[in-house]
């Protein structure tokens, strides 16, 4: 009993922040309800669900911008937390430069400042007007900005929106690096399954409530999962005890070292007896989806609309 | 030629116009020209009420000038009207029961134009004590608050998460903006306030490359509007405060003009506007 009581404490010391049954409501509708998870130093957890599931809100919650109706949200007493907001929209009479965005809620060195910038991809950009960037370019601003800050516990609400493929990916491993390097807890919102669930401990699928939950893998295979996402998105799970993995550009890299575009089991490149059955491990395989309805409808409108001319 | 009152009405003026600029850059960005407005309308209710209780008409003015702003926010919060329609009720409201008040006290004559279009040449010396006093005060609260409003004015979610508290520094720059408004009053005049409060700072936005830069810029092209408007008014014979303000518009049309437009650092300028 005493042992136990000891265990919670030292658990309870790591985590940043815990929410416990907490919910939220607006207008008599409630927005989530029964959320219940907690981030500890290190650990990234991601939110996913349709739109309307409340992922934005639960991070909302987690900071404090909301307060919860119901339940409650503990935090860590002084955390330091980095927000990138889902939407930020700065009015253009505002002449804001990079560098001044950067130092928006706390001083920061300069030589922090262009670190963030260059961790980001964007150290040419420091002076730049923010109303001038691209989408991508003003994602990887909010990044290095939370980044610069150096937060125990770091919020990002689809931080790579709009950022080109190869940028996607790049970000992705640079969160990676940060929370090994600073011990960070992060909470993250994303609709890149694909990306994010390599480097995700815990995946929360949300739906209003906490549908499901778990390692990246479990969930993904869970039937509410595939109810909410009926399984159209293929999902490449990182598995380390593999004989292969799967590259961030949907590639393969053999045990060999050999790259191939698809996986068999019968190409030769497998060590065959490792003791796993390859149907589960790449049930995300099989959904190469076509989208021929679609196409037909766009035909059938040109070939009407050709007729009527 | 320079009557005493002349030099009085350019102290009053350059006072107010060097306390406006910052404030009305907060205006510009928060997108808060109407609120403004509002709380310069409720103005004349605080004029009325000052008459009727026989109060100081500055702290008069300032406290109503607070109230509709609280009960702006009240009533934001039940979330039933738009800010713009309860805005539009709120203003004119104010400054119709400021209107009907007046006119109920039969024994008092005041003289309305002179508070709706402000009666700059008729400054006392108290008055202008109390502007620079005032003045000194906002722009000390300003330059206190500085970080913050700005922090929330970019995104009061963001400056909320990471540890300021947003909402208290609306507040404090609602108190702000009444006391303004109650010390440019006799100036500009109810009507015109907000413009001296957003003209300045439009005009100065073309210029400048750091928030900052944009603050000093709306106060000093406040100050010359404010310096050109007068001599204007002596020399044509026009009405001061309106004069002010024709002046501050022409200045912002000038700094339209290309060649006066400072290119955006780092990046061409017209790479589109991010919303």
């Amino acid at each position: 009993m005493h042992q136990a009581m000891k265990r919670i404490d030292t658990q309870s010391e790591e985590r940043l922040v815990t929410l416990s049954n907490a919910g939220i409501q607006r207008d008599g509708r409630w927005l989530v309800r029964g959320v219940e998870f907690s981030i500890r130093r290190g650990e990234v957890v991601t939110l996913i669900g349709p739109n309307g599931a409340g992922k934005s809100t639960t991070a909302r919650l987690a900071i404090g911008v909301l307060k919860a109706d119901e339940g409650s949200v503990e935090r860590r007493q002084d955390l330091r937390i980095g927000y990138v907001p889902q939407k930020l929209a700065i009015d253009w009479t505002m002449p804001l430069s990079v560098r001044r965005l950067m130092r928006l809620t706390s001083p920061l060195k300069d030589a922090d400042l262009m670190a963030a910038l260059e961790a980001t991809g964007i150290p040419h950009l420091a002076d730049a007007e923010v109303r001038h960037l691209s989408g991508g370019e003003f994602q990887r601003a909010l990044l290095a900005r939370a980044i610069a800050r150096k937060p125990d516990l770091m919020v990002l609400d689809e931080p790579v929106q709009g950022v080109d493929f190869a940028g996607e990916a790049a970000l992705y491993e640079l969160i990676q690096t940060l929370r090994r390097s600073t011990g960070c807890g992060i909470l993250m919102i994303s609709h890149d399954l694909h990306m994010v669930m390599a480097g995700t401990d815990t995946v929360i699928c949300l739906n209003g409530h906490i549908c499901c939950r778990g390692t990246p893998k479990t969930v993904s295979q869970s039937s509410d999962y595939m109810k909410l996402f009926g399984g159209a998105r293929s999902l490449a799970v990182y598995n380390h005890h593999h004989d292969h993995t799967h590259l961030p550009d949907g590639r393969v890299e053999h045990s060999d070292g050999s790259i191939t575009d698809h996986c068999h089991p019968q190409d030769g490149h497998h060590a065959h007896g490792a003791g796993h059955t390859h149907g589960e491990d790449h049930a995300g395989h099989g959904s190469h989806v076509h989208e021929t309805a679609e196409t037909g409808h766009g035909q059938g409108a040109a070939t009407g609309a050709g007729t009527h001319a | 030629m320079l009557d005493d009152f002349f030099v009085r009405a350019l102290l009053a003026g350059i006072g107010v116009a060097l306390t406006a600029g910052p404030l009305g850059c907060f205006v510009v960005w928060r997108r808060m020209a109407y609120f403004g407005d509002t709380m310069a309308h409720s103005a004349l209710l605080g004029v009325a009420l000052s008459l009727f209780f026989q109060i100081n008409l500055l702290i008069s003015v300032f406290g109503v000038a607070v109230l509709v702003s609280l009960l702006l926010l009240l009533l934001q919060r039940r979330k039933s009207l738009s800010a713009d329609a309860l805005l539009g009720i709120l203003s004119h409201s104010a400054l119709a029961i400021g209107l009907v008040l007046v006119a109920f006290m039969s024994w008092v004559r005041i003289d309305l134009i002179a508070f709706l279009f402000g009666d700059i040449l008729a400054v006392t010396p108290e008055d202008l004590a109390l502007i620079w006093g005032g003045g000194a005060v906002v722009l000390a609260g300003v330059a206190f608050m500085w970080q913050p409003l700005i922090a929330s004015t970019v995104s009061e979610e963001v400056a909320e998460a990471e540890g300021m508290k947003p909402a208290r520094t609306r507040l404090f720059f609602m108190l702000l903006m009444a006391l303004v408004i109650a010390i440019a009053m006799k100036i500009v005049g109810i009507m015109l306030i907000t413009s001296l409060l957003i003209i300045p700072a439009a005009t100065a936005r073309r210029f400048s490359a750091s928030p900052e830069w944009m603050a000093v810029f709306a106060s000093l092209l406040g100050a010359f509007a404010v310096i050109v408007g007068l001599f204007g008014s002596l020399h044509y014979d026009t009405p001061s405060g309106p004069s002010i303000v024709v002046a501050s518009l022409l200045l912002f049309i000038l700094s339209l003009l290309p060649g006066f437009r400072k290119p955006a650092a780092g990046r061409a300028a017209n790479t589109g506007v991010r919303g």
